[in-house]
């Protein structure tokens, strides 16, 4: 049910984050999801992408800090208030978003998101029961 | 067997300090007459040998530092014929030309009963295995150990460094109690273990000393569960005899100094003040039995604090703190004297095992400020900003809490901090003053 994503420790330098796209690139990875959250200082840049444990190897042999964390990716309507609905549930169920962003669109009718949040099995089976479509592992890398 | 020699280990201090003005006053007679450079040192200061007459006199006399030794090198400082020296020994001479030290019979046995001393304190006697993998050779701390260990009457096992492999099987085989080598080179012999699939319990080993370099509470930790053995800290230098200038007790609660041969003084390293119990400073020694190469307030550069109060060992010699930096890697911002092992520690205790940081000093607005850059290692690393935030603000309180000042703490990309053979620059100073 969880999707792997690749975060990276980055300094606000520039150059840093074309390096990644350009390591991944030459290793024929193709990224299907990207966030940076950064502060003054550093940021984290996380990735989506359809080889994970590639990933992670040739970041780490590049020298960079790397993990890799279980996510959640679902699907919501693409219409408003698709996303307002699923925020809806965890609310009311009481559980807390570390934090969010969405995927590059490729599929038209649904807007696809990653969830990450405190309790990850305890959010699966709410939103399963709320029928919140939640996408597998190879559904994501193969997207 | 807890002490080796438990009437100078334990002597009340008057007596103690009998002894040793005793054994000062002759020094310093012995250098004036026998080393020209002292004489020279303390006819220009308008001293003669008769000017000592108490312990506190010492602090008429001139220091001596490495400085000096090299710019007598190789043998003029030393105090008798060249015939009475049996053994010489020197520094590997990185900076400079090496500095050269020499023995003769009589400071071999001095030597011989430091060392007796400090293994029986970890706990050696002569039915121990001692397994020395101190190097041997001009550096002192093989030799050291193994006249020691046989003096006790300990079985010796004269390894030497390297061959990490052999050194293990031979712990296994040959049923060694104590091992004696650098703290490094002995974590890596428990993860060269764990390689080769040998458990710490197929070893007899009991205990350690491990001295040559400064090592943290935290490595002492991981030896002592890695090995299952109780470690212990020593000190020495070449330039007073060796390894045995001090040692840890059972209590480990810092090194009893070997204060009937070395007299101490802590001294603030720029003005040459004298300093009081339990004050920073740089440590200084002046040997009163040494024949060979007696020095008289020799600067060792390290920075430590002196306890006087009565150990629960029984001993009353005086125990110095783990040496907390040296003089040439201090750096004083806005008045505090800064060493880089401090943020070492400090990082240690936050579970890097091998920090990566480094010091920037600069002025700003005329103020000095500083920068502690650390790179971020996988352990460190989270996937979120508020708890690379948090641990960001661990290390500064920490730091903080450490130094007395306020600092910047910038976590960095691994292998940001330029590394030299190796060695990361620890202290960048951007002041111009
Ligand atoms: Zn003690």
């Amino acid at each position: 049910m969880y999707v792997k994503q690749i975060s990276v420790f980055l300094e606000n330098k520039s150059g840093r984050l074309a390096e990644v796209t350009s390591i991944l690139g030459k290793n024929n990875i193709d990224i299907s999801a990207l966030s940076i959250a950064d502060t003054t200082d550093f940021g984290i840049l996380r990735l989506i992408v359809n080889k994970p444990d590639l990933a992670l190897q040739v970041l780490k042999e590049n020298g960079f800090t790397v993990s890799a964390t279980d996510v959640i990716a679902i699907a919501v309507e693409d219409k408003p208030g698709g996303l307002a609905k699923v925020l809806d549930i965890l609310y009311k169920n009481d559980i807390g978003i570390e934090y969010m962003y969405a995927f590059v669109g490729k599929i038209t009718d649904e807007a696809l998101v990653i969830l990450k949040v405190e309790n990850g099995d305890y959010a699966v089976n709410v939103l399963k029961e709320n029928n919140v479509r939640i996408l597998s592992a190879n559904e994501v890398y193969s997207l | 067997m807890r002490y080796w020699d438990e009437h100078m280990e334990c002597m009340e201090r008057g007596t103690l300090q009998e002894i040793q003005l005793k054994r000062l006053v002759e020094t310093v007679k012995r250098v004036y007459t026998s080393v020209p450079y002292y004489r020279k040192k303390m006819q220009e200061l308008g001293l003669i040998p008769e000017d000592v007459k108490d312990l506190s006199d010492l602090q008429k006399l001139p220091f001596t530092t490495k400085q000096d030794l090299r710019d007598n090198y190789p043998y003029g400082l030393f105090a008798v014929p060249l015939s009475e020296i049996v053994r010489i020994h020197a520094s590997s001479g990185t900076t400079g030309k090496p500095t050269v030290v020499g023995y003769t019979k009589h400071d071999i046995g001095i030597w011989s009963e430091v060392m007796a001393r400090t293994l029986v304190a970890a706990g050696a006697d002569k039915h121990s295995f001692v397994q020395i993998a101190y190097g041997y050779g001009l550096f002192t701390g093989g030799l050291g150990v193994h006249y020691g260990a046989e003096r006790i009457g300990a079985s010796v096992i004269p390894i030497s460094s390297g061959n990490t492999k052999r050194q293990i099987q031979l712990m296994v085989d040959f049923g060694t109690t104590l091992l004696a080598c650098t703290p490094s080179y002995a974590l890596y012999l428990a993860e060269t273990m764990e390689e080769m699939g040998i458990d710490k319990s197929q070893l007899k080993l009991k205990s350690g000393v491990f001295g040559a370099e400064p090592w943290s509470e935290n490595m002492r930790k991981e030896i002592e569960s890695k090995l299952n053995i109780k470690a212990y800290d020593i000190y020495g230098l070449s330039e007073i005899i060796g390894p045995g200038v001090a040692f840890e007790c059972e209590y480990q609660c810092g090194m009893h100094i070997n204060e009937d041969h070395f007299l101490p003084e802590i001294i603030n390293p720029e003005t040459g003040e004298v300093l009081g119990e339990g004050e920073y400073g740089e440590l200084v020694f002046t040997t009163i039995t040494k024949e060979g190469l007696p020095l008289i307030r020799y600067r060792t550069r390290d920075i430590t604090a002196l306890h006087y109060d009565r150990c629960k060992c029984g001993r009353t010699l005086v125990r110095m703190e783990k040496v907390i930096g040296r003089t040439d890697d201090m750096i004083i911002i806005r008045g505090v004297n800064v060493f880089p092992s401090q943020i070492e520690s400090v990082l240690l205790e936050m579970g890097e095992v091998e920090p990566h940081y480094q010091l920037i000093v600069d002025r700003v607005n005329n103020l000095d400020v500083l920068e502690v850059l650390v790179e971020v290692s996988e352990r460190m690393f989270s996937d979120e900003v508020k708890k690379l935030e948090q641990l960001e603000k661990k290390i500064t309180k920490a730091i903080e809490d450490t130094l007395g000042i306020s600092v910047k703490v910038r976590l960095v990309e691994p292998k940001t901090i330029e590394r030299s053979e190796g060695k990361a620059k620890r202290v960048i100073d951007k002041r111009k003053i």
